[in-house]
């Protein structure tokens, strides 16, 4: 049911033409619900590329023939190749592109921090400065595409022949998801277990709907069961099954469990009602929809919110307090707006939003009142001082500066790292710190032979395309492993 | 998947449910507990698990229709109805060693929950006197199941209608009174009775493990929201509990948590049919 497309109409590169490519227009912006009208919804912020907008967008890249944004890209995708596509009216052939490299091109298409990767690396940077190819959007709009015009089916996808081995997969996060299809494509028997009673990992609990729509994750949930994966939710592995009953059923595991720990400060006040942490108040609004009034989860209206943390996580919290209709919603943070790792977009779509940032602070503790709900946050102002290991400038606290802010909810979203649950129950198997399973960068296999482990199980809270590259790179290796006779030959971890 | 197969109202307000779910009842060990969801829009319900039958893959629910959702599970949900989650076994299993004579005293609806660690304890060789207390003899339910778990069994209620007039607590008193050996306790109930016992025993300095029930979300360790102080550290009561040193619990922390959601749940009563059928009923 592909659409014909008319490429002329669009201003596009007609068959047998030569592109000439508009590198000196702005890079295309994309149309966003106005700010008035997205504070009082839960819908997509930002609303897509039109096919004309796409192919003026495309038209602008120059098609290198040594494309530095493909070596940015943490997968490699043929970026000029897609995008060639585009500008040529092919959508469903650029999408079928960007899935030889990635499995989730809907979903990184919106949330990869593009300026920092692809977008980066653009050539167009250095002749028009800030004007790269919008390639996040042109990703999204060719994966959307798809969705809409043509049947992905999965048993139209060439599967190798059923080879008889299982292997089992914990976690239905990015890392797990992209496993999990390249699996079964290389005719394996694969069976995915999910902890929660919805698969998809931080797509669906962390992840707000108005960045990334929770339709667009179970597409995806979707296709991967398409592909024979076979699925079971409400599974925790360690307690409903144990790890050992998983070792002896199966030919190999891969552990894709994520980093869901909440880390806390372990100042005074932090168990006072009203502060959450981060995951507690992305889960009620985002996996149980406790925004939607007809559903049994509440959430208790903030009216004045303190963010503690400047990550994807802070901007997320804050931007779904003012949606719930917080009067205030203050990020709250150590360093300076500089060191801010969250996305750019997500930082300016916040401060439209009316977010306040209170930078270079710190709280120290947190004051109840007498029926022990917060009332107010003491915090500190904070200086940069030297750099530390991770480069960036070390905050050091001013002496005598405290001072109170009065707020009735406060998020702490100073980030996660992942639980020890499986590396406690899975004897011989080697952490970092505890819980960061340690694995071999090249064959992802940890210090438990037939375990293999990726994603933010393995670096700590990173991204979602190094989780989706970890397991597709950790699939070529399971393959290898469940085929080879001596199962033997794998380094191990280090 | 989660096939509701047996339904029995025990007392107004309590039923005890059995549910098809052949791995969780594979797994479970006395002291653990369950998750369910009614619905795809419902909450999710922390539960104890009161008995499981591995074999049948069947596991035994008690609850009380408290809120919202427990309402809604025992009014409308019946046998052949399938429920939308069921996650579990959940938390850690309460330690069953054997250390001679162990008091378990279930209050309430917490008389369910303490079937199956009664069971346990006696099969790893302890001697196992239980107390079990209800606030009036038409709220009893599974006594005659426990008098067959325990070596010896004490019932009281409030009003004295059956058994011992008075609190579990003051049937634990008397045993105390009596120099009867006691060398662990086990308290299951409402928070005000397990705080009471823990008080109770800690000038006597006998163990006491009580069961929290926090507010819950996800029930796997990766809200916080089930938070609560132990002594000097922050535990997470879903993977760390439920189980915990009655002496250690902040229970005024525990008692300020409990209320967080207090307005919210009344709104979501006031705004549920089944809900306000049920008081209806009730009152009349
Ligand atoms: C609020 C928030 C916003 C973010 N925004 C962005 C963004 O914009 N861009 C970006 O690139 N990255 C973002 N990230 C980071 C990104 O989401 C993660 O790096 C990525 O999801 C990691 O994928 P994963 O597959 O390793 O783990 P996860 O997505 O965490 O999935 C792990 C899954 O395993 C399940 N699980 C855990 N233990 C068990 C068990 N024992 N048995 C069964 N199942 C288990 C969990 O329930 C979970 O579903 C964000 C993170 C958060 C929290
Ligand atoms: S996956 Fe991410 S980094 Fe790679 S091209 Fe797409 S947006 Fe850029
Ligand atoms: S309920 Fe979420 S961590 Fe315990």
């Amino acid at each position: 049911m592909s659409e014909t497309v008319d490429i002329a109409a669009l201003g596009g590169v007609k068959e047998g033409e030569k592109k000439r490519p508009r590198s000196k227009d702005r890079r295309l912006e994309i149309a966003c619900q106005s700010v008035e009208a997205r504070l009082k919804n839960f819908d997509e912020v930002a609303l897509g590329y039109s096919p004309a907008e796409a192919v003026a967008e495309a038209m602008r890249c120059l098609e290198c023939p040594k494309p530095r944004c493909v070596v940015a890209c943490p997968v490699h995708i043929d970026i000029p190749t897609f995008i060639g596509h585009i500008s040529r009216g092919h959508f469903v052939e650029a999408a079928e592109d960007i899935r030889k490299y990635n499995n989730l091109p809907a979903v990184c298409g919106r949330v990869c921090p593009q300026e920092n990767l692809c977008e980066a690396a653009c050539i167009i940077n250095d002749t028009n400065p800030n004007n790269p190819i919008a390639i996040g959007r042109l990703e999204r709009f060719s994966a959307d595409w798809q969705f809409g015009h043509s049947e992905r089916r999965a048993d139209s996808v060439a599967k190798a022949p059923a080879t008889g081995y299982k292997v089992a997969v914990i976690g239905s996060g990015p890392a797990g998801l992209s496993c999990s299809a390249d699996l079964a494509k290389m005719g394996h028997t694969v069976h995915l277990f999910e902890a929660l009673h919805k698969a998809g990992g931080v797509l669906m609990y962390g992840i707000p709907e108005f960045r990334l729509p929770k339709t667009i994750v179970q597409k995806e949930v979707e296709y991967v069961q398409a592909l024979g994966v076979q699925l079971e939710c409400n599974v925790v592995v360690g307690r409903t099954m144990p790890v050992k009953e998983v070792l002896d059923e199966f030919d190999a595991l891969f552990v894709a469990s994520g980093a869901g720990y909440p880390n806390m400060m372990g100042i005074p006040g932090e168990n006072l009602n009203g502060v959450y942490s981060a995951n507690e108040f992305l889960t009620r609004v985002n996996l149980m929809k406790a925004w939607k009034s007809e559903v049994g989860t509440p959430i208790r209206k903030p009216r004045r919110v303190v963010v503690v943390g400047a990550g994807f996580t802070a901007f997320d919290v804050v931007r779904i307090s003012l949606r719930l209709g917080a009067e205030e919603a203050r990020i709250v943070y150590r360093r300076s707006r500089e060191e801010m790792p969250g996305r750019g977009e997500e930082i300016e779509h916040a401060l439209e939003e009316g977010a306040i940032f209170t930078l270079l602070t710190n709280p120290v503790r947190y004051i109840g009142d007498d029926n022990g709900f917060v009332k107010a946050v003491e915090v500190q102002k904070m200086e940069l001082g030297e750099p530390d290991s991770s480069g960036r400038r070390r905050p050091v606290p001013v002496p005598d500066s405290n001072y109170i802010i009065e707020c009735d909810t406060v998020v702490v979203s100073i980030g996660q790292t992942p639980n020890v649950l499986i590396p406690s129950n899975l004897p011989g198997l080697a952490t970092r710190w505890g819980s960061v399973i340690k694995v071999n960068r090249e064959t992802y296999m940890s210090t438990v032979p037939k375990v293999f482990a990726g994603g933010d199980a393995i670096t700590g809270a990173a991204t979602v395309i190094l989780a989706t590259r970890a397991g597709r790179e950790a699939a070529r290796s399971i393959d290898g492993y469940v085929r080879d006779p001596n199962r033997g030959w794998y380094p191990p971890a280090v | 998947m989660y096939r509701i197969t047996g339904k029995t109202v025990l007392a107004t307000g309590v039923v005890e449910m059995t549910i098809e779910a052949p791995r969780v009842a594979k797994a479970h060990k006395p002291g653990q507990f369950l998750m369910v969801m009614n619905r795809e829009d419902s909450e999710r319900v922390p539960l104890t698990i009161a008995d499981s039958n591995p074999e049948k893959g069947e596991v035994t629910i008690v609850f009380l229709e408290v809120g919202r959702s427990t309402i809604e599970l025992g009014e409308e949900f019946q046998v052949g109805d399938d429920l939308f989650a069921v996650l579990g076994p959940l938390g850690t299993p309460t330690h069953l060693d054997r250390v001679g004579t162990v008091v378990v005293i279930g209050g309430g609806l917490g008389v369910a929950p303490i079937y199956p660690i009664c069971k346990g304890l006696r099969e790893a060789g302890n001697r196992v006197v239980t107390i079990i207390g209800y606030r009036r003899k038409d709220l009893m339910f599974w006594d005659d199941k426990l008098r067959s778990a325990s070596d010896e069994l004490i019932v009281t209620t409030d009003d004295g209608s059956f058994g011992m007039k008075g609190f579990v607590s003051d049937a634990l008193k008397k045993l105390h009174d009596e120099g009867r050996p006691m060398d662990r306790v086990v308290a299951i109930g409402p928070p005000i009775m397990m705080r009471a016992v823990a008080e109770m025993t800690r000038p006597w300095e006998v163990p006491t493990t009580v069961s929290l029930n926090t507010i819950m979300i996800d029930g796997t360790g990766m809200c916080g929201g089930c938070r609560v102080g132990i002594g000097d550290e922050t535990r997470f009561v879903c993977v760390d509990g439920p189980d915990f040193d009655g002496h250690k619990v902040h229970w005024d922390e525990m008692f300020a948590r409990m209320k967080v959601y207090q307005r919210e749940e009344r709104e979501a009563i006031a705004s549920s049919p089944s809900c306000r059928l049920y008081f209806e009923t009730l009152k009349r």
